[in-house]
């Protein structure tokens, strides 16, 4: 996937996209901050399903925990927030290595394994709300924004600098995974994919390289979610460790396409636009969830006609990647 | 201190009984045509505002809305199946999951269309009612819940037991192939097992209106409940279904009185992790080769 | 070989091309009109939407009143749902369609990711109702609190409380303290922690029970209440938890001395007195609400009735009704719809003749109005009664409560 073509492309396309902020409007430039942060988890998810094979629906642990170290280094420590992003993607590799090695070790597959990733996310969900420390159910807010801010040392800033952050964020995940997806981890990655007792049977350390993968997918993930903490300026335990945000998380890969590394910028493309017209037009007309049923109907949609996403038929059509 | 941990228990299996019923629509469809339904709580939900909109309309109780309940989710159940889930049957299970969470989000999002997104309570003098034994309080509308459920159960059971389509479900689900084999009609009969899983959940979505205000989003809570219990119960063992969800109720109880109340849930998905890595076949389940 | 290349840059550029015109117009528009356009921000939906929607309904009075006067307001509301990070995306929204000043946000959760989206882009905030300290402690600069914060709120309360006529019959000495986990509860607790010894109350709190505000089942918390056999329950509550309560301690026949609310929404609301019926009767609740003896209040009342039919004049419609009032009196004293301006009038704002019991309407160097009353109501027939402080009650409290069993 990585020929000199898409490159170029990609490059170009960065070029173009960067010059956002002198050319588009506030509304815009937040929700395409939000394409590419959603872009950025879904990259992240797909190391896990797409690369490794295994489903995890509870990644909203690593996105909360990202998060929550982020705010809470802010708030409580008063420490810049640059220190944040190496912690959270620290603590969001932690809480993967942990749920990985456990449910690797234990042989524990499909739904199980879902489950398992669902009941963690649960289990921090919980235990966060009644934190006192981190401000528990009644939230936890970063403090106000004074006039004298200086976005590149507190990393909070208007729209434009926002749309700036997550573009870099979303362009260096990007090719973090290209790298090692081409790399040797990523052969690995496939091997044990497609089969993992041929694998182990030719020295691949199969367990090892899942943990692996585990890891470096909420690492990412927690970048994401520390970014969100100062976007968003307040943290709610349900609203950032539950399943809902679980759920949410990982859309825009599905739509988009597993195992892909365009797949789930492409679905984020789709989705996050979509998402901003339903609550518009839910607002104009008093109509609550609409959201739920336009995510619900075109994920529907993808997995009865286009289970493996649009951006593969999209590439072919475009004629990019290996011909078949 | 006897009284309230009396009634604490009381109140907690009375619970579970109708976890259990929950439980065992799941354990219809996930134990035996091993379809991962993320949408079982979905369904429940449905069973909740039948119950209301019943309640609403004609004033009538949740023993009479249960079975309307059920019928109507038999119907959504089998059709479902029969025209859209069964192409599912052999696919991967994260497509299985993708499909049935597709289906909670239309189900929410509908829900909240039509009915609103605020929590709507039965408001009887029922709500009120208790039965006194002793020192023992036995809330009227959890017991009668409890025992409809537990009819429900034991019918369900008698009926995989002792009827031929029964026994045909579990021998297709063994053996598909063997079923096709010998005349199965397997397509029907997912179907059918399908619509029965969803009737359960119905049923005990109606039966549990009166305790829980409706709302759209309840959902979610529901479906886990029912795999924690499936899981720790065991996978196509009715039985363990049963017991898991009287032990669910009673350990969720219990647990409200030790630690904070909100936090009862931490003992639940803390079981279910330990059952997932020690013992996946659950209580009563068979180890899978 | 280069037109996939440039097919998609064309369409890229095409795509930014086409945005370009969505800037920038909306600042022109908001300097010269005789029409201020303020942003409300409510619950209108979720397990909030009663107490937003009689908010929203004091809100649409005050904007039919101010504009008989000859101020002409245009009020947006946006729904929060319930969740208080919407309060950020509410306010950014309103902001962005030209409103000069927002209104919020009724929970302190929303009301505070609001403040934030408010404070960023310098346009006033006028906090209808909620009571989190960290509203005026954060340093806001553009919050204008026309509530009580959650220290006032206790205080006022306990004010009450001391006040209630000790008898033979009722001597409390012992009492239970439920609350909700969230930010408003939360805000609570820590004002009843910080100043219940303080004020010299003679009854002690021997146990505090927290729950999620969502929670559908309180059997157990209340069954650990009445294990404890306290004189007094003490519940910080919304509506619908208020409800599960009494319902709980009617099925568990638990009978204290009396249910006294130290502050907080549920019993006077009509959604609390329907479900109930007969036993939402004798609970006493300690929070502000509007004084019967004052001219805007009769005029209010009055309006009200033809308005909203059936509907019941409470705390949340109250100051529904003078947020838009202080927005309005801003408006006239600053004579323009720029959101400095309107910032500058509110810092001088003094509203004598109001709606809800207390001194003038005035806010301090943080934003908050320290000169709100704090009364007392009980439920009598299904109604709230004023029954304290004694300038403006209307009736005694009946202690203690009539027990479950007994009620008619």
């Amino acid at each position: 996937m990585l020929n000199m073509r898409s490159v170029r492309m990609v490059v170009l396309l960065l070029a173009v996209l960067f010059a956002g902020p002198w050319l588009l409007d506030d509304f815009i430039l937040s929700v395409l901050t939000l394409v590419f942060l959603f872009a950025s988890v879904g990259l992240a998810w797909n190391l896990m399903m797409g690369y490794a094979g295994q489903l995890s629906l509870g990644h909203a642990l690593h996105f909360g925990a990202g998060a929550y170290a982020m705010g809470l280094l802010i708030t409580k420590l008063g420490v810049s927030a640059w220190f944040g992003l190496p912690l959270a993607f620290a603590v969001g590799a932690l809480f993967g290595a942990l749920v990985g090695a456990l449910g690797f070790r234990f042989a524990v597959r499909g739904v199980y394994f879902a489950l398992l990733t669902i009941a963690f996310a649960e289990l921090a969900r919980i235990l966060v709300e009644h934190w006192a420390f981190a401000g528990g159910n009644g939230g936890l807010f970063l403090p106000a924004l004074t006039p004298d801010n200086r976005p590149l040392l507190s990393l909070r800033g208007d729209s434009g600098f926002f749309y700036h952050a997550l573009l870099i964020t979303l362009a260096v995940i990007w090719l973090a995974c290209a790298l090692l997806v081409r790399g040797r981890i990523g052969y690995y990655w496939r091997a044990v994919r497609e089969d993992e007792d041929a694998a182990r049977a030719i020295g691949v350390p199969a367990t090892r390289v899942k943990v692996l993968a585990a890891a470096l997918s909420a690492g990412f993930t927690g970048v994401c979610g520390a970014w969100y903490a100062l976007i968003q300026g307040s943290l709610f335990p349900d609203s950032v460790l539950g399943m809902r945000m679980s759920i949410d998380l990982i859309i825009a890969p599905i739509v988009g396409g597993l195992g892909t590394l365009f797949g789930p910028i492409l679905g984020a493309i789709v989705i996050q636009p979509l998402n901003e017209l339903s609550k518009d037009f839910a607002q104009e007309f008093s109509i609550s969830g609409l959201k739920l049923i336009v995510y619900g109907a075109v994920l529907l949609v993808i997995v009865l006609f286009a289970p493996h996403g649009i951006w593969p038929p999209l590439a072919r059509w475009l004629r990019i990647g290996r011909q078949k | 201190m006897l009284e309230f941990y009396g009634n604490v228990i009381v109140g907690g299996l009375l619970l579970g009984a109708v976890y259990a019923l929950l439980a065992t629509g799941l354990n219809v469809i996930f134990g035996v045509m091993r379809m991962v339904n993320f949408a079982h709580g979905e369904m429940v939900v449905v069973g909740m505002y039948v119950g209301y909109g019943l309640w609403a309309w004609t004033g009538a109780p949740a023993l009479v809305a249960a079975p309307v309940a059920a019928l109507l989710l038999f119907a959504m159940g089998y059709l479902f199946q029969r025209f859209v889930a069964n192409r599912f049957v052999e696919a991967p299970q994260h497509m299985q999951f993708i499909l049935y969470i597709a289906i909670a989000l239309i189900i929410t999002g509908l829900h909240a269309v039509f009915f609103g997104p605020d929590p709507r309570g039965i408001q009887s003098a029922a709500s009120f009612e208790v039965y006194q034994l002793g020192m023992i309080r036995f809330d009227a509308v959890r017991t009668q819940a409890a025992v409809a459920s537990l009819v429900l159960i034991a019918a369900l059971w008698a009926w995989f037991r002792y009827s031929l389509t029964g026994k045909a479900i579990e021998a297709a689900a063994e053996n598909r192939v063997g079923g096709q084999a010998i005349g199965i009609r397997i397509p029907h009969l997912f179907a059918l097992t399908s619509g029965l899983g969803f009737a359960c959940a119905g049923a005990a979505g109606a039966l549990v209106a009166p305790m829980f205000d409706v709302q759209p989003y309840l959902g979610g809570e529901f479906t886990l409940v029912a795999f924690i219990i499936v899981i720790v119960g065991g996978l196509a063992s009715l039985p363990g279904a049963l017991v898991g969800g009287l032990l669910i109720g009673l350990a969720e109880a219990l647990a409200a009185t030790v630690v904070a109340p909100s936090m009862k849930a931490l003992f639940s998905y803390g079981l279910l992790v330990l059952v997932i890595l020690l013992r996946p076949q659950g209580l009563f389940g068979k180890v899978e080769v | 070989m280069n037109d996939r290349r440039l097919s998609s840059t064309r369409r890229t550029l095409l795509k930014a091309g086409a945005l370009m015109p969505a800037v920038g117009l909306p600042g022109l528009l908001r300097a010269q009109s005789n029409t201020l356009k303020v942003g409300v921000i409510l619950p209108l939906t979720g397990v909030l939407a009663f107490p937003g929607q009689q908010t929203r309904n004091g809100a649409e009075l005050a904007v039919k009143m101010m504009k008989d006067q000859g101020i002409n307001i245009e009020a947006t509301y946006i729904d929060t749902e319930s969740k208080a990070e919407t309060g950020r995306v509410a306010a950014e929204r309103l902001i962005r369609d030209g409103h000069s000043v927002l209104v919020g946000a009724w929970d302190s959760g929303a009301t505070i990711s609001a403040a934030q989206a408010a404070e960023a882009a310098k346009v006033p905030l006028i906090v209808n109702v909620a009571s989190a300290p960290q509203i005026t402690e954060q340093g806001f600069t553009m919050v204008f609190r026309n509530f009580t914060s959650a220290a006032q709120l206790v205080t006022s309360a306990v004010q009450r409380i001391k006040e209630l006529p000790r008898s033979a019959s009722f001597a409390p000495k012992t009492a239970v303290l439920t609350h909700t986990s969230d930010t408003f509860g939360q805000a609570m607790l820590g004002g009843v922690k910080a100043l219940w010894d303080r004020l010299g109350v003679d009854i002690k709190i021997i146990e505090v029970i927290s729950y999620d505000v969502r929670t559908r089942d309180l059997s157990v918390e209340i069954a650990k209440a009445k294990a404890l056999n306290p004189d007094l329950m003490c519940p910080i509550t919304r509506v619908n938890d208020a409800i599960l309560i009494v319902r709980e301690m009617v099925k568990q026949d638990f009978n204290p001395m009396a249910i006294v609310g130290p502050g907080s929404p549920g019993p006077y609301e009509k959604a609390f007195t329907d479900a109930l019926g007969k036993y939402a009767d004798d609970y006493i609740t300690c929070v502000p609400w509007y004084d019967p003896s004052r001219a805007t209040a009769k005029a209010v009342l009055q309006r009200w009735a033809k308005e909203f039919p059936g509907e019941r004049l409470e705390l949340n419609s109250g100051f529904g009704w003078e947020g838009i009032q202080v927005a309005a009196d801003a408006f006239k004293r600053a004579g323009s719809t720029k959101p400095a301006d309107l910032h500058a009038a509110l810092k001088t704002t003094k509203i004598e003749e109001h709606l809800m019991f207390g001194g003038p309407i005035q806010f301090d160097e943080k934003g908050q109005n320290n000169n709100i009353g704090g009364a007392m109501l009980q439920i009598v027939k299904g109604e709230p009664v004023l029954v304290g402080p004694a300038s403006i009650a209307q009736g005694q409290p009946k202690l203690p409560m009539t027990k479950w069993k007994a009620r008619a």
